[in-house]
């Protein structure tokens, strides 16, 4: 391993002056970095894109760890951005569902330069979204050929765990334990999943969609009917917009 | 199995080492001491519990969340223009830098560039609240070393960059200014000329901090080696900004990646130190702030004419997809991991400060120093405490 660890970084330096010649094979350096990833990976790589500038790659869960190490080593990772969890939950219980009813009231008052969106039922989940509810995704960059990589993994709907990276990245423990905290993913292998922001005694995963913020279900959300007009725009153009709100922090 | 590199190794046994002194040096009885949460060399409400053995920190933890806020969960619940309300606040003295990755996350999901002009005005405000920030920062770390004269310099300048925020936005410390496809409201009357001036003071101002405190010997006695970050552990533990930069590592956002934003426009320089000490650190922020301000003249001499507002549509939607956006704040990398499902809100929106990282290698870094440089260390790492709580 620390063979092939010394090996690279002439390689890497010699692709970093190809791409300060000529933007275009920018693309290519990404491609390049997916190819050994799925070389190293093999079927573990379930979902990748290279698209605006990035590199997104889902991996199976067991290899969530593994995949991390093939970025560490062999993609000179260096750097260690964040690691954070999404869930997929279609409806949640937030206002969030009252926020695109609001959309959909005030789209029928017509701006005609406005172009129609159906209004989310379901949840969409390509590439970037994940088979199972939860999902678990970091990223990590090299600080020399300025590219980086998000990685990630979807996870159990029940029973959500994962393989802890902190042995990897040091600076992954508190992500881990935010994580931990926020959506309540299990990082097996971690020192102390212990709270980092909330009480000890708090109980519940803020960050999951079903977890309700109390304060807009007491109190609806005064900012939902607030549309700023743009600049040069006659203000007063249907009802609710031109109200200059929406400043409470 | 676990990756091992020489400097994993080494750093190791350097900790190893630390304890095996602390454990021979001195036989005395251990105690614990908070830090905070209301100590001023916390910038805020952090609290750090330190374990002595005599005079040297044999443990150290960082505890936040005094201040923790929700805001990846309040995003969830605002439309996109609301959510630079919220997002203002996270670096409460990098105000405007704050809200730049954020809609340019929402511009790139949504196709849309913002005209020349506005993206210079962006760039303009954004050194503006690099400046305001860093020249606290200044200014604060002789207050923590006990020099006090400097802070006052610190904040009678900073004044100057705040009128002209104020004069441009309305707002001196959150202004709320970038919107989707532009900016609010184009400069008014003769800001220019007096951005210039303000410029000006600025390096006057780096000028004095460099000459009163820098130069000082006590100030180099304790800066000096204090709290030295080798560059391998500060990119694994994520530190970014004036922070790695300190320890040789040649890597700035603005300079290296593509950004809409007017930085390729002028002519500057990227400022790194070889030492990685509490001193680097003071020395390329103060750098900084002199380059920010070359940068905002050119930027201000070469202004292009036209619209400060891409056409976007009145109610803003953006279409399903994933963007993350990144930029150099004064801080460090701050960037947003904007999930869209197109609606009128972000799904998700992961907020990646710089703080949080800066501050989690304390644990490490802490282990065997003395108490005064445990002040010193953090004077010097920098952080805000709403960009660690969110």
């Amino acid at each position: 391993m620390s063979s092939e660890a010394d090996a690279p970084p002439a390689e890497a330096a010699a692709e970093a002056e190809a791409e300060t010649e000529a933007p275009a094979p920018r693309d290519e350096l990404r491609e390049g970095l997916l190819a050994t990833l799925t070389e190293a990976l093999g079927d573990a790589v379930v979902a990748s894109e290279v698209a605006g500038g990035d590199l997104t790659v889902r991996v199976a869960t067991d290899s969530w760890k593994r995949a991390v190490e093939v970025c560490r080593t062999r993609l000179h990772m260096d750097y260690f951005c964040f690691l954070s969890g999404l869930d997929w939950l279609p409806n949640p219980t937030l206002s969030g569902e009252k926020v695109w009813d609001t959309d959909d009231e005030a789209g029928k008052q017509g701006t005609d330069d406005e172009e129609t969106t159906d209004i989310p039922t379901a949840v969409q989940s390509g590439v970037a979204g994940g088979d199972t509810r939860f999902q678990v995704f970091a990223r990590l960059y090299d600080t020399r050929r300025h590219v980086g990589i998000t990685l990630k993994a979807d996870l159990d709907d029940n029973d959500p765990r994962v393989e802890s990276i902190t042995e990897l990245y040091r600076g992954a423990d508190w992500h881990e334990r935010e994580t931990w905290e926020m959506y309540g993913f299990d990082f097996a292998g971690h020192p102390s999943l212990r709270h980092i922001y909330l009480p000890g005694e708090f109980e519940g995963h803020p960050l999951r969609k079903d977890f309700p913020l109390l304060a807009r279900e007491v109190k609806p959300w005064p900012g939902l009917v607030d549309v700023e007009p743009m600049p040069g725009e006659p203000e007063g153009e249907g009802e609710g917009a031109g109200t200059e709100g929406g400043d409470a922090g | 199995m676990t990756v091992t590199t020489d400097w994993q190794k080494s750093a190791y046994i350097g900790g190893q080492a630390a304890d095996a002194r602390i454990n021979v040096e001195l036989e005395t009885e251990g105690m614990t001491l908070n830090l905070g949460p209301q100590h001023p060399a916390t910038h805020g409400t952090l609290r750090i519990v330190v374990r002595l053995d005599g005079e040297q920190v044999v443990w150290a933890e960082p505890v936040c969340g005094y201040m923790h806020r929700g805001y990846e969960k309040l995003c969830e619940v605002r439309t996109y223009p609301q959510v630079t309300t919220l997002i203002n606040r996270i670096d409460w003295l990098g105000h405007f830098a704050n809200e730049v990755p954020f809609i340019l996350a929402a511009e790139q999901l949504m196709g849309v560039e913002a005209p020349p002009r506005a993206q210079y005005i962006r760039t303009i405000f954004f050194e503006l609240a690099r400046q305001a920030n860093l020249g606290l920062f200044l200014g604060d770390m002789g207050v923590q070393l006990g020099a006090i004269t400097p802070v006052f310099f610190a904040f009678r300048d900073r004044e100057y960059l705040l009128n002209l925020m104020e004069a441009a936005t309305g707002g001196r410390f959150h202004p709320n200014f970038d919107r989707i496809g532009g900016i609010k409201e184009d400069l008014p009357k003769g800001w220019i000329d007096e951005c210039k001036g303000a410029m000006k003071r600025q390096r006057a101002f780096c000028d004095e901090i460099e000459d009163l405190l820098m130069g000082n010997e006590i100030f180099q006695t304790r800066t000096r080696g204090i709290g030295v970050i080798p560059a391998a552990v500060g990119l694994e533990y994520g530190l970014s900004g004036a922070n790695i930069r300190a320890s040789g590592v040649d890597w700035d956002i603005r300079r290296d990646e593509d950004s809409p934003l007017a930085w390729k426009h002028a002519d500057w320089k990227v400022w790194t130190h070889p030492d990685g000490d509490s001193f680097a650190r003071y020395w390329v922020r103060l750098q900084e702030v002199r380059e920010s301000t070359y940068i905002v003249e050119q930027l201000l001499d070469g202004l292009p004419a036209g619209s400060i507002q891409a056409k976007v549509p009145r109610i803003i939607k953006v279409p399903a997809g994933e963007a993350w956006m990144h930029t150099e704040n004064p801080l460090g990398e701050m960037g947003y991991y904007v999930v869209s499902q197109g609606g009128l809100g972000p799904y998700r929106c992961k907020i990646r400060t710089p703080s949080f990282n800066n501050i989690s290698i304390l644990p490490w870094l802490l282990k065997g120093v003395y108490v005064p440089d445990v002040i010193t260390i953090l004077a010097s790492l920098y952080f805000i405490l709403g960009d660690i709580d969110r």
